[in-house]
């Protein structure tokens, strides 16, 4: 539960500090980057996402240095493509944007570099070296983290067949009966397996042992049984909002960041359910085998795109928490709404009550296993 | 290319008088051959562009991932020492191998994960036996910390030579080298590729001492040796090689044994367990049918092939439903292609150019654009459910589910291959001529009459040929089953999508692509002797 507690302090400091001034090293002080190639290419995930990093990083690194920055979206398949990229010995991606559980498997391949975050990273603006700015948050030598996201639900508030009842906690999910209508849970057994054993009486820090049984994951899918006829599986993040937007289904799972935009900027008759959201975790990695002048310029770059100000600016353009506890005090209002953002966090404590940790380690070794269990159980 | 010679020859040899020549004298046979070779090689250039870009972008590559369903290396080349101390070990004894593996695991593993692919072999194992993985990458963060002092002291006690890098080097000079010592020479090459990848190259292994593991390995071997054969060794005709056996005799039983076993079962007590060790043996061999097997719902265990336990089956039924759906496709284009293609065959020039565009206009618009709009129309709160209920054809309450199932799929699949069904049965049903259809009727045949054994068996090439390809585009098609097919409308080809990006588990998607290519070529011969292939027109 270290994570969580980080997290937890993190989402605190945030509401302690409000908008304090902190005194934050100045862009202007860039050092001067030698042997460095004039271009980069990025990978990430497109979208919302991938503009605010744009916003929050390319952006102002161009002004700075004048190298021109390419994006690709391609985080989705990125770590088919480096290991195909790495048979075929042509590397043609500088800096890649994938989900911690990714970064593990590209740091297990060898296809990802290991950092020395104390010295490649920024420290904090008083001095606390990178990795303890970042702390338990860095699950892997390779993986630089940017933003903590959760996958959550949101409901439909206009819904009559709930005679004026809202879901609250995660199980209403699983209640048909007082919440009818279709659900959107995404195609994969991870987040399923465990919100569907919380709601059948399994205790939280129980979830993981049980599952590693062969009887724990027949229950996990019994207990998914009683609504699969009443679901819509998702594959892409975008899906679960547009389902809601659309009636097609009265509460789904997607990140959290997805259902901001649909509630906040589309002003859909959407509301979140925080309720046992699951933590995971988004950030960089630099792929093995870079020519020294192209690492030397993405070194140059992630130094500054990871600093404390730049992590707390992206959260301008998306409801995503900071990687860096330092960040947290920075986090100010959404560039073009206007709202504060911090009670939009996954972080906020008022959202946080009920949390749930993606376990990398497990999901690691049962992912193949489970997923086989998982697929099958979906095309009897 | 009149060749005196050769005319001369011919005109002295009566014997060949019978065998017709050409003007110049050259024997007919030859110089057509010759000829035909020219055109043959001509043809050849023509087409040798397209011939190595298709071999060199399509062959090639696709037997390359087609060969991954059965190539398995990567155990071997990662664990070579261990493969080999595994031979004497009884996966059926129920009991984890002893310490003479764990020795030579450690040495493997030393060197892995400094090459960084323990892990990645862990990867692999962990398709066979999960929780692996993680079994690796723990211990390969604590494998330097192993230690093996004790009995690197006692080799040296018994004779300094040992500690150092000019015994080791006589004794990798003699005789002795490497037969009688397999271990030590499996361990040996390992540490020459744990300090070429350490100190990248800088430093010469054979300038150095190996490692406390290949002590370990050099223990067994001495262990495992007849006495004769180390006595030997103990009078080499080098002096150094024989001192350093020499010192040995009689002493081998005090060497104290190697810890690894213990250090390894205190990283994990995983290491302990039986089906591990069996999964690495049974991995072991350069080529696997796993793969294959994986692929048709099977595994391979310690007592044989068995099917897998029934909630975990899915391969053989998705299989089957990609058949029979593309099937079903391949009859709905036929059903919904005729009649328009025989109206876009029969009408004036002027109308049917207008058809063909309304034809051809979906086939020009993006798939997934296309496949976004059946999404709209079909879906529950949809525009086709919208209209139904408005006109009072069904309840608000029970709308009907269109998408994100079979119907789903079949529908917006029949939409998009329709024009490979009505472009080549226009193009056949264009060259049938109006006079059949009158003489037929004119000699009293009624309309179905006519139809069913005049037109109808006209067309029948073209029907083939858009089979054909509506079949095989459907059999192999991916996005649209993803996007529309829910859980029961998706194609094996999504399972393979899947191994290839989101799992990594190349191996078992190259199996499931070669079993998916043969499925095509045999219904594809099946076709052949009960249809023909030459019965199928384009045009």
């Amino acid at each position: 539960m270290k994570i969580k507690n980080m997290l937890m302090s993190t989402a605190a400091a945030m509401v302690a500090l409000g908008a304090t001034a902190v005194t934050v090293q100045s862009a202007d002080e860039l050092p001067a980057c030698d042997n460095c190639a004039n271009s980069m290419t990025l990978v990430s995930w497109g979208g919302a996402y991938q503009n605010s990093q744009v916003k929050a990083y390319a952006e102002p690194y161009k002004a700075l240095t004048g190298v021109d920055i390419v994006w690709e979206e391609a985080s989705n398949e990125a770590v088919a493509k480096l290991r195909a990229m790495k048979e075929a010995n042509n590397l043609t991606w500088d800096l890649v944007d994938v989900v911690a559980s990714d970064a593990i498997r590209l740091c297990d391949e060898g296809l990802a570099r290991e950092m020395d975050a104390d010295t490649e990273l920024a420290a904090a603006p008083d001095g606390t070296p990178a990795s303890e700015d970042f702390g338990d948050l860095m699950v892997s030598d390779c993986f630089i983290p940017q933003i903590v996201y959760s996958t959550t639900f949101g409901y439909r508030t206009d819904v009559e067949a709930w005679n004026g009842k809202t879901p609250t906690n995660i199980c209403d999910v699983f209640d048909t009966e007082t919440f009818p209508g279709k659900r959107s849970l995404e195609k994969r057994p991870i987040n399923n397996m465990e919100w569907a054993l919380i709601c059948d009486g399994v205790a939280k820090e129980d979830v993981y042992d049980v599952l590693s049984t062969p009887e724990g994951v027949d229950k996990a899918l019994a207990k998914l049984d009683t609504i699969k006829d009443d679901v819509v599986w998702w594959s892409a993040g975008a899906e679960t909002p547009q389902l809601l937007a659309d009636g097609e289904v009265v509460i789904g799972s997607t990140y959290n960041g997805r259902l901001f935009s649909v509630i906040e900027e589309q002003k859909q008759p959407v509301a979140m359910l925080w309720d046992a959201q699951v933590f995971d975790l988004d950030g960089w990695i630099v792929p093995t085998g870079l020519p020294e002048d192209r690492l030397n310029r993405v070194l140059h770059f992630l130094k500054f795109a990871t600093d404390t100000q730049r992590l707390a600016d992206q959260a301008k353009y998306i409801s995503y928490g900071p990687a860096r506890k330092s960040s947290a005090p920075l986090v100010g209002k959404h560039a073009d709404l206007g709202i504060e953002m911090a009670p939009h966090m996954p972080t906020d404590p008022a959202n946080a009550k009920n949390t749930f940790l993606y376990n990398y380690e497990w999901w690691a070794d049962n992912r193949d296993d489970l997923d086989a269990k998982f697929q099958a159980w979906l095309a009897k | 290319m009149s060749d005196p010679a050769t005319a001369a020859v011919t005109a002295t040899t009566p014997a060949r008088e019978e065998v017709l020549t050409t003007h110049d004298g050259q024997p007919l046979k030859k110089s057509l051959a010759r000829a035909l070779r020219r055109e043959k090689m001509r043809a050849l250039m023509l087409v040798a562009p397209l011939l190595i870009f298709i071999l060199i972008t399509f062959i090639f590559p696709i037997g390359d991932m087609l060969f991954r369903s059965v190539e398995n290396n990567i155990v071997g080349d990662t664990l070579p020492g261990t493969v080999r101390a595994l031979q004497n070990w009884d996966s059926l004894s129920g009991e984890a191998p002893g310490e003479t593996v764990f020795a030579a695991f450690a040495d493997d593993m030393m060197v892995a994960q400094e090459e960084k692919t323990h892990t990645r072999l862990g990867s692999r194992l962990n398709y066979d036996q999960p929780g692996i993985s993680s079994l690796f990458r723990k211990s390969g963060r604590r494998i330097a910390k192993m230690d093996n002092e004790a009995q690197v002291e006692a080799f040296k006690a018994a004779n300094p030579l040992w500690g150092e890098a000019a015994g080791w080097q006589a004794l990798r000079n003699s005789d002795a080298w490497p037969d009688a010592l397999p271990a030590t020479a499996i361990s040996w090459a390992n540490f020459s590729r744990f300090v070429e990848s350490d100190k990248r190259g800088k430093v010469d292994p054979a300038n150095e001492v190996p490692y406390s593991f290949t002590f370990a390995a050099l223990d067994e071997d001495l262990k495992a040796m007849p006495p004769e054969t180390l006595q030997s060794l103990a009078s080499s005709s080098n002096a150094d090689v024989a001192a350093m056996f020499g010192s040995l005799q009689g002493k081998v039983a005090d060497i104290p044994p190697s810890t690894y076993k213990e250090q390894f079962l205190q990283v994990d007590m995983d290491w302990g367990l039986v089906e591990n060790w069996a999964t690495i043996k049974r991995l072991s061999p350069e080529f696997t049918d796993g793969y294959f097997l994986a692929a048709v719902d099977a595994e391979r265990r310690a007592d044989g092939v068995h099917m897998k336990p029934e909630n975990e089956r899915l391969y053989i039924m998705l299989f089957w439903r990609t058949i029979l759906m593309s099937v079903m496709i391949t009859v709905s284009c036929i059903l919904l292609g005729y009649p328009i293609a025989y109206l876009l065959a029969n009408l004036p020039v002027r109308t049917s150019n207008m058809l063909m565009i309304l034809v051809l206009l979906p086939f020009w618009t993006s798939l997934l654009v296309r496949t976004s709009a059946w999404k709209v129309l079909l879906q529950q709160q949809g525009v086709i459910n919208d209209v139904l209920v408005w006109i009072g054809l069904i309840d608000d309450t029970n709308r009907l589910v269109m998408i994100n199932n079979m119907t789903g799929t079949i529908i917006a699949m029949t939409h998009i291959l329709l024009p490979f069904m009505i472009l080549p049965l226009f193009s056949v049903m264009k060259t049938i001529s109006p006079s059949y259809v009158r003489a037929a009727k004119s000699m009293g045949a009624t309309d179905w009459t006519t139809f069913w054994r005049i037109y109808f068996p006209n067309t029948v090439p073209g029907i083939g040929a858009g089979s054909i390809l509506v079949f095989i585009l459907a059999i192999g098609y991916y996005i649209t089953p993803e996007l529309v097919g829910g859980t029961s409308g998706v194609f094996i080809s999504n399972r393979i999508a899947y191994h290839i990006s989101s799992s990594l588990n190349w191996g078992l998607a190259a199996a499931l692509g070669s079993i998916l290519l043969i499925l095509v070529l045999g219904l594809y011969w099946l076709y052949d002797r009960i249809v023909g292939i030459d019965n199928v027109k384009l045009g």
